[in-house]
């Protein structure tokens, strides 16, 4: 048990990146997991913040066939 | 073979390039053959990269178009050991980077209402809420796909790309703050905010989702 403050959520939001990806110091991971622990609306935060991420990825556009007019004009430049 | 490395008779028939004689036409006849093999295979996938970080079409297009020109020459100064696609994925990041200079004519949108808020405690002024699906259930449907690259395209430019560099085209920090010319520290913190403001702009159709 600590009788420290919890550090604020403007702090744990503001170095989420960090902390996801394992570059904070265990002292301030604790201190994070800590914060974490009672407070459910960072917890929301940092769930959807991770899939924010995860849907930027998948969100990729399908790869079409190439459009015949843009290879023709990619040659035609080329060619001189 | 040209799909995974650069043949070492591409590259060998450009640096011949400009040779007067019936055999250096020969390879030049070779080369630009070869050439065009190059730009049918990987046109579809470099499309979609330019697609991504230009706001319209035929900007995409051009991007390709200057990105192929600017690989054509340069073929010659290829590493032959290094991998085509990759050097290619470069040569069409940097022609849609370079192009995106260009038109950045009006002051950019300032990001700092897509950002979560705080009240003088320290905690959020509206409280955060999960989403109610799962990211992988929700992006088989096609329609939130769309409205996640819609919401993409919603971002300043300055956090837009990268965001596209390093969490779609999966860039490592380094690379972009090289790509960039700023420091890994700003391309964190420029990842981290880009990622917020999406968030943000999520945030309301994916709280009401059923």
């Amino acid at each position: 048990m600590t009788d420290r403050p919890y550090l604020p959520c403007t702090e744990i939001i503001g170095f989420l990146s960090d902390y996801l990806d394992g570059e904070l110091s265990p002292d301030r991971k604790f201190e994070f997991d800590r914060h974490l622990a009672v407070c459910p609306s960072c917890v929301a935060y940092l769930e959807t913040y991770k899939e924010t991420i995860r849907m930027a990825k998948a969100s990729e556009l399908p790869v079409d066939d190439a459009p015949e007019d843009l290879i023709k004009a990619i040659l035609a430049v080329t060619r001189g | 073979m040209i799909g995974l490395f650069v043949s070492r008779s591409i590259t060998d028939n450009f640096v011949k390039f400009g040779g007067k004689t019936a055999a250096m036409n020969i390879s030049m006849s070779v080369a630009v053959n070869e050439f065009e093999t190059l730009v049918r295979t990987h046109t579809p996938v470099l499309l979609r990269v330019a697609r991504r970080f230009m706001h319209s079409e035929e900007d995409a297009r051009d991007a390709l178009q200057d990105a192929f020109v600017s690989a054509f020459r340069s073929l010659g100064n290829f590493a032959k050991n290094a991998q085509l696609s990759t050097w290619l994925h470069r040569i069409v990041i940097n022609a849609c980077l370079m192009k995106l200079r260009t038109q950045r004519r009006h002051p950019e949108e300032d990001i700092e209402k897509y950002l979560p808020r705080f009240l003088e405690d320290g905690h959020q002024v509206e409280s955060s809420v999960t989403w109610s699906e799962s990211a992988d259930t929700i992006l088989q449907r096609t329609e939130l796909c769309g409205l996640v690259r819609r919401c993409i395209e919603q971002l300043p430019d300055t956090y837009r790309v990268v965001l596209l560099l390093r969490d779609i085209e999966e860039l490592s920090t380094e690379e972009v703050a090289q790509i960039l010319g700023v420091t890994p520290n700003a391309v964190k913190i420029r990842l981290h905010r880009g990622r917020q403001a999406l968030r943000t702009l999520l945030d309301p159709h994916m709280r009401n989702v059923s």
